[in-house]
């Protein structure tokens, strides 16, 4: 076996140097109700060619995003990543180290977490963000536990624009943690009185801009009523490029930020690992979730990074942590830092405004097909569209043309009539005027 | 005319002894090159990144556009390169040398799984694309789980948690939503005291009561506490096996049925099911729920600190209640059960995270497990189990084995009595064994033994590799032992920075870079 240095002839020198005739010997605390005989119901070892044959095969059964005209948003996006990223985080000093609790030996890591957390904090306009968590939907409803203990209340208000799954991943540690989630009809064009909702007993509002339809939604009005009520606003991104264009959710009063970092550097996963962003005020620092690094100095002064204010963790405070979080996304927190400072403030925010332009002229193309409307009043890079026919057999016929259209939203909120025929559609930089050529023709074809 | 004075080939008599003596002008000491934080060396108009923008964009976002900088330093390809390799050479790594972080599992990570991750099929597709362009996806997951299944002898996985922890609090909300399927309110989660620190903040998380559960001088957990402490109002059992002293919970079994007499569920924290991979199965011993940890026992690459994955496997019982989303097969072929409205959603208790789980871990787990196969994975058990073993002879004379001489699993714990009267902390020891060139092992944890020292091989160390390691921890026992105080109260010496001051760190937090 290619990846076992120990060879048999090592093998009884190490037995007869711990003094027992047999492996067994050392597994004999296993009762004998537990023990396997023989080997499992599983295939034997395979070289590297069968592993790959194998699984090459598997991988061809799945269409490529890069493959074809691709508009499939709705919380996670399409983007490229500079070939430089995917070197440099597969460097073995990156890949194959543990989380940095060895500070003097893991300097490499903790500096580009506290460049990370820099970055963090400079787009969401916030003043402090953490090492990061699982993904965006973990860090919405940690967020929801945070400002409930903040507030030590705990009943919060999710808006109908959240993405349908981050609501669903709320409402289930809400329901199992003892908060009283409140969640709103889906709405697309922030018809929603949400300021309406909040009480005195209000913990936050949890609200997605862009939301999950595309709409763009203006947080300050909604940041001030939860202040007025002593509540904190939750700000929600799904997708972290629109920062380069729309005012930050810092500046519009956001308590809380959290985001999805997928589209910078990480890339799509089939939905995993992504990253999840979370910045906060410097006030509520000591009720943020997650790893922090700081910045400190040795004896000779020289600078230095830690992991710091630990005393909120579990492997520290066990059950009076702030969560039992443990990893966060460590390897994706690289790739979106790497990605960041290879676009820098020039990169980042013209790769925002190529996606805002491709996404109006994906509009303006669509909205030529006939019966099709675009919903939207304002948007981002993803917008919605209403179809004569159910969204679903849309998108399933559209992808027999060999174009993935898009997210039906029936997908997300089925049952629901409203939203039968209407479209997710994304658009960013990948996308040429041939791809929305093929998606125009493909759909005029579809809904004749 | 040409110079005919050659260069010199042999070192001079005048060089100094230590590496250190010269103060070097720059602050850099040869390879090791300090590097400055992006911001210092970045600039708002820097970009690594050429992008076609055409001349006049589109601008429909009124008011919402942002105005003013948002103040990221960019850097130029080579440039950003030469940052991050540069930082990339101030951490150690599996691929640098012995990695023997107890409880932590730093075995080789085979590149052949990067590679399978990479695969476009697998690592660019999304998660809500139409079904029918993703059925190879949901194959792998569906392989993946089988595998799963059959390793511990369950008969369901829930494959969405995104770590460790969240597989405890899938597992631990399973359970929960069992109990109240059967209206039973129960209160109290039982956790030995040598518990993962995610065990209780997990419990108290879903609002349980943690009642503590104290070991035998063996190190194992008290069968008879455990019998005392149950009753009505016991959830579950939370416990690690094998568990955190490296110690196969021998009484298990027992310890199961005492807790389904009770009416209550056994969650196992399956951290340490490397050790046992194809040498037992939890379902034979009376596990409900264990999470799997896919970036220790499966060598998906621990990466500075995630992403990992924890699928938990479930019982007959808790099955019916795995969370959204899952895969099933069925004449059409594979499918996502992504909402409660699914007739196939059974009593889900509902959604732990967007999207279907750590699909790039899957692919890198699945590849490791295809590899070793049904031959290999057990072999590789052995061999983690026979390496840690070898390590606790060759030291057990010098160090002190708290729980005594007897075999250990996949790790074996020291505790810090062997230092007594020396002035050498288990920080310390840890410390100097980074100037010898090894990651230190884990320290202070479990919290069970003073000083705790848990030494983790893994099968991936050669025998001359521990053979190294042993000869220089018993080196540096000797040098403790014989009052060479400063070479441990003063490492490391020989790291880019020397030890740091965390108190300060914690008292004056600075948590970004500011201008």
């Amino acid at each position: 076996m290619r990846y076992l240095p120990l060879n048999d002839a090592d093998r009884q020198a190490m037995l007869d140097a711990i003094g027992v005739a047999s492996v067994d010997e050392l597994y004999a605390d296993i009762p004998a109700k537990g023990r396997v005989e023989g080997l499992l119901d599983l295939p034997r070892r395979a070289s590297e060619i069968e592993v790959e044959r194998k699984l090459t095969r598997m991988a061809g059964r799945n269409v490529a995003a890069s493959a074809v005209p691709f508009f499939v948003g709705a919380g996670a996006y399409k983007h490229h990543v500079p070939a430089t990223v995917d070197h440099l985080i597969q460097r073995s000093e990156f890949l194959t180290s543990y989380t940095p609790y060895q500070p003097e030996i893991s300097q490499g890591t903790l500096q580009y977490l506290f460049e990370f957390q820099t970055q963090v904090a400079l787009l969401t306009g916030m003043e402090v963000a953490n090492a990061s968590m699982y993904d965006g939907s973990t860090g919405c409803a940690e967020a929801v536990l945070m400002a409930e203990r903040v507030t030590k209340r705990n009943r919060s208000v999710l808006s109908g624009g959240l993405h349908p799954q981050y609501r669903a991943v709320v409402e289930t540690l809400g329901r199992f943690g003892g908060s009283d989630i409140v969640s709103l009809p889906a709405a697309l064009n922030g018809v929603e009185d949400i300021a309406a909702q909040i009480d005195d007993q209000t913990a936050c509002v949890v609200v997605q801009t862009p939301n999950v339809f595309g709409e763009i939604v203006d947080l300050a009005p909604i940041a001030e009523a939860a202040h007025a009520r002593g509540a904190l606003l939750v700000a929600v991104v799904t997708e972290i490029v629109s920062l380069g264009a729309l005012k930050s959710p810092g500046q519009m009063g956001a308590d809380i930020v959290v985001a999805e970092g997928q589209s910078i550097g990480v890339g799509l996963n089939f939905g995993g690992p992504y990253l999840g962003l979370f910045a906060t005020r410097e006030k509520f620092l000591r009720q943020m979730p997650g790893r922090l690094c700081g910045e400190t100095v040795d004896a000779q002064g020289r600078r230095g990074f830690v992991l710091t204010l630990s005393t909120r963790e579990q492997h520290i405070r066990r059950e009076k942590a702030t969560s039992n979080i443990c990893t966060n996304s460590g390897l994706c927190s690289l790739a979106f830092t790497i990605h960041l400072s290879l676009l820098g403030e020039t990169g980042f925010r013209n790769l925002a405004r190529l996606n805002h332009h491709n996404a109006c002229l994906l509009a303006d193309a669509l909205a030529t097909v006939p019966g099709v409307k675009v919903l939207n009043s304002r948007f981002f890079n993803e917008f919605t569209i209403e179809t004569p026919k159910p969204g679903a057999e849309v998108i399933e016929a559209l992808a027999e043309r060999g174009v993935l259209g898009g997210v039906p939203a029936s997908r997300l909120l089925p049952g629901d009539a409203a939203f039968a025929n209407r479209i997710i559609v994304a658009a960013t930089e990948v996308n040429s005027d041939e791809d929305r050529a093929a998606y125009v023709a493909a759909l005029k074809e579809v809904l004749a | 005319m040409m110079n005919r004075e050659g260069r010199p080939t042999a070192p001079t008599s005048t060089a100094l002894d230590a590496g250190d003596a010269v103060r070097t002008t720059t602050g850099n000491r040869g390879l090791d090159i300090v590097e400055p934080l992006l911001f210092e060396v970045g600039g708002l108009e820097k970009c690594g990144v050429d992008l076609d923008l055409p001349e006049a964009p589109l601008n429909r976002l009124g008011d919402m556009e942002r105005t003013g900088e948002i103040g990221l330093p960019g850097l130029s390809e080579p440039e950003a390169m030469r940052h991050y390799v540069r930082l990339s050479r101030r951490n150690y790594a599996i691929d640098m040398g012995v990695y023997p972080l107890g409880s932590c599992t730093m075995k080789h990570n085979p590149r052949l799984n990067e590679r399978m991750a990479r695969l476009p099929g697998f690592g660019d597709v999304h998660p809500l694309q139409p079904e029918s362009t993703v059925q190879g996806a949901l194959e792998l997951i569906d392989t993946l789980a089988h595998w799963l299944k059959v390793m511990t002898g369950m008969p369901a996985v829930a494959m969405s948690p995104k770590a460790g922890a969240h597989g405890e609090l899938c597992g631990m909300m399973a359970i929960r939503a069992a109990l109240e399927a059967r209206g039973d309110k129960r209160s109290v989660v039982l956790v030995p005291e040598s518990a993962h620190g995610t065990n209780p903040a997990t419990a108290t998380y879903l609002g349980y009561k943690v009642r503590s559960i104290p070991a035998r001088a063996d190190g194992t957990v008290d069968i008879e506490e455990v019998r005392r402490n149950l009753g009505p109002d016991v959830a579950a059992i939370m416990l690690t096996n094998p568990n955190t002293c490296g110690l196969f919970e021998r009484d298990i079994v027992e310890i199961a049925e005492a807790v389904h007499a009770a009416g209550a569920f056994f969650y196992c924290d399956g951290a340490n099911f490397n050790a046992i991979v194809g040498r037992a199965r939890p379902g034979d011993l009376g596990v409900d729920a264990m999470h799997i940890n896919l970036h220790k026992t499966f060598s998906t690459p621990h990466g500075g600190g995630g992403p990992g994955a924890g699928p938990v496997v479930l019982s007959a019982a808790l099955a019916p209640f795995a969370p959204l989303s899952f895969v099933i097969h069925d004449e059409k072929g594979f499918r996502l059960v992504e909402n409660e409205s699914d007739p196939a959603a059974g009593q889900a208790f509902g959604r732990l995270t967007a999207f279907h789980g750590q699909m790039g871990m899957f692919v890198r787990a699945l590849s490791y497990m295809l590899s070793h196969g049904a031959d290999g994975l057990r072999q590789a058990s052995e061999d983690a189990v026979l390496n840690a073993n070898y390590v606790r002879v060759g030291l057990e004379d010098l160090m002190n084995l708290p729980f005594g001489k007897r075999p250990s699993m996949h790790e074996v714990l020291f505790d810090d009595s062997f230092l007594k009267g020396t002035g050498v902390t288990t920080l310390d020891f840890a410390k100097a064994m980074i100037d010898e060139g090894f990651h230190p092992m884990t320290v202070y944890f479990p919290l069970v033994v003073h000083g705790a020292m848990l030494i983790e091989p893994t099968e991936s160390e050669s025998r001359g590799s521990l053979d190294q390691f042993v000869s220089a921890l018993r080196n540096l026992v000797q040098a403790a032992k014989d009052g060479d105080t400063a070479r441990f109260t003063g490492a490391p010496y020989y790291t880019p920075v020397g030890r740091l001051d965390e108190t300060r760190a914690a008292r004056q937090p600075v948590l970004r870079w500011r201008p």
